[in-house]
């Protein structure tokens, strides 16, 4: 179908691309190993947050949580933010974002084009600032509404209502599912459904694992795990440093031309991970991966072009997934 | 046997400001009992009380989280890389600020 009554109809059912240059080459008379990416940059915003923005502005408004009108504040390092943005010009509600200072000025601008307020939080203060900002807000304005992307289930369930099964027909013989671990939603939602649906598959996360700067004196104690994450539902979990994100990201578009944003490269670097495990073993691996979204936003880094080393020196202190 | 060992900024005071430190052992426990002999008090912030893995804290063996490799019992051989780092979600602030207005 290639026709919808808005632009919130067009959210969801994105292609699935083989990815034949990249997936590894296996010994005469070896099982085929093949990579497949799932392209949600082709989605309304350009990221896979718009179907998770999408499930949980209307089970909001279902629940009575959000009437007409409503303001929603949504602490958010971007595409989360982008996709609301337009969810809720499209349904009438009004948006303010907080967010660390640390984040492209792409992603600024397009917040601000879709119309909603930014309230920054300072990048330096680490988490005890962004702490004290929140609160203060929440102070300020208690009629202010929020989604919660971290806790709210609507987020899963909108991959395991659409993503999933998209993913189960177009690859009825899945054997991976990797996807990068942030709100944990993605893995959380299609990982339940392809679990339910295909015997022996694999949900495999990856992580970013940013530059120190971005660490710094975080404190073990105050450490946090989304309320959606269930550990179960993984396999395996990858910590993808930038270096290697980076890398995987330009070979994305040398190799196979699809040009993604960082966090694709990170997920595409476990996603080769697991395929070349399943060469060295001999089994026969149909891994499909998460392109979250394009590389548009992120091209101010710089870290496109030049050396790994000058890729990963631009993309220090960055939030690049 | 060396293990190398990725420690984060905040438990660098316990490596006298080390940011690589190496360790020994066949498994995670033995390792990390190796780095609080060198190390004191290392060992407190990773493990609980209980001997568990502290629930904000992940390791990864070859940038493999090791709570899916046996945990504790995880195997180390000669040449692995670990790291070490506080748990936090994507996104890095947002989801502290969204925990602090909700009060969680």
């Amino acid at each position: 179908m290639a026709r919808y009554e808005s632009l919130l109809d067009a959210c969801g059912g994105t292609p699935l691309v083989g990815l034949p240059r990249l997936s590894p080459t296996v010994p005469e008379g070896a099982p085929p190993v093949r990579l497949w990416a799932k392209l949600e940059d082709r989605n309304p915003t350009g990221s896979i947050k718009d179907r998770a923005a999408l499930f949980m502005v209307r089970e909001a408004e279902e629940s009575g949580h959000l009437r007409p009108g409503d303001t929603i504040l949504e602490p958010t390092s971007g595409n989360t933010g982008i996709a609301l943005a337009m969810v809720a010009k499209l349904r009438g509600y009004r948006l303010v974002c907080v967010m660390p200072e640390n984040v492209s000025a792409e992603r600024i601008q397009l917040l601000r084009m879709y119309g909603a307020e930014i309230i920054f939080s300072p990048a330096a203060g680490g988490s005890n600032q962004a702490v004290a900002t929140a609160k203060q807000i929440a102070a300020e304005h208690p009629d202010w509404k929020m989604l919660f992307q971290y806790g709210n289930p609507a987020n899963a369930r909108a991959h395991y209502e659409t993503t999933g099964p998209e993913l189960l027909h177009d690859l009825p013989t899945i054997t991976h599912f990797v996807a990068g671990l942030g709100t944990t939603g993605t893995l959380m939602g299609t990982g339940r459904f392809l679990k339910e649906k295909v015997d022996g598959i694999q949900i495999v996360a990856a992580e970013p694992r940013y530059g120190e700067l971005v660490y710094g004196l975080r404190n073990i104690d105050e450490g946090y795990v989304p309320e959606l994450y269930d550990a179960s539902v993984l396999d395996r979990r990858f910590s993808v440093g930038t270096r290697d994100a980076v890398l995987r990201t330009r070979q994305l578009v040398e190799v196979e031309g699809i040009f993604a944003g960082f966090s694709s490269g990170a997920i595409l670097h476990a996603a080769l991970a697991v395929a070349h495990d399943a060469v060295k073993a001999g089994r026969r691996a149909d891994v499909a991966f998460v392109v979250c979204d394009g590389g548009w936003k992120y091209l101010s880094t710089g870290a496109y072009g030049g050396t790994l080393n000058d890729a990963e020196e631009a993309l220090e202190g960055q939030l690049w997934a | 046997m060396a293990i190398e060992v990725r420690i984060p900024t905040i438990l660098r005071s316990y490596t006298g400001g080390a940011k690589i430190v190496e360790g020994a052992g066949d498994s995670l426990t033995a390792l990390i009992d190796d780095l609080d002999a060198k190390h004191n008090g290392l060992k407190g912030r990773l493990i609980t009380p209980e001997g568990g893995l502290h629930k904000f804290v992940n390791i990864y063996v070859n940038d493999e989280d090791v709570r899916f490799l046996g945990a504790l019992d995880a195997k180390l051989s000669d040449g692995d890389s670990i790291t070490i780092l506080p748990a936090v979600a994507g996104g890095a602030l947002g989801f502290v600020a969204a925990a602090a207005l909700l009060g969680r």
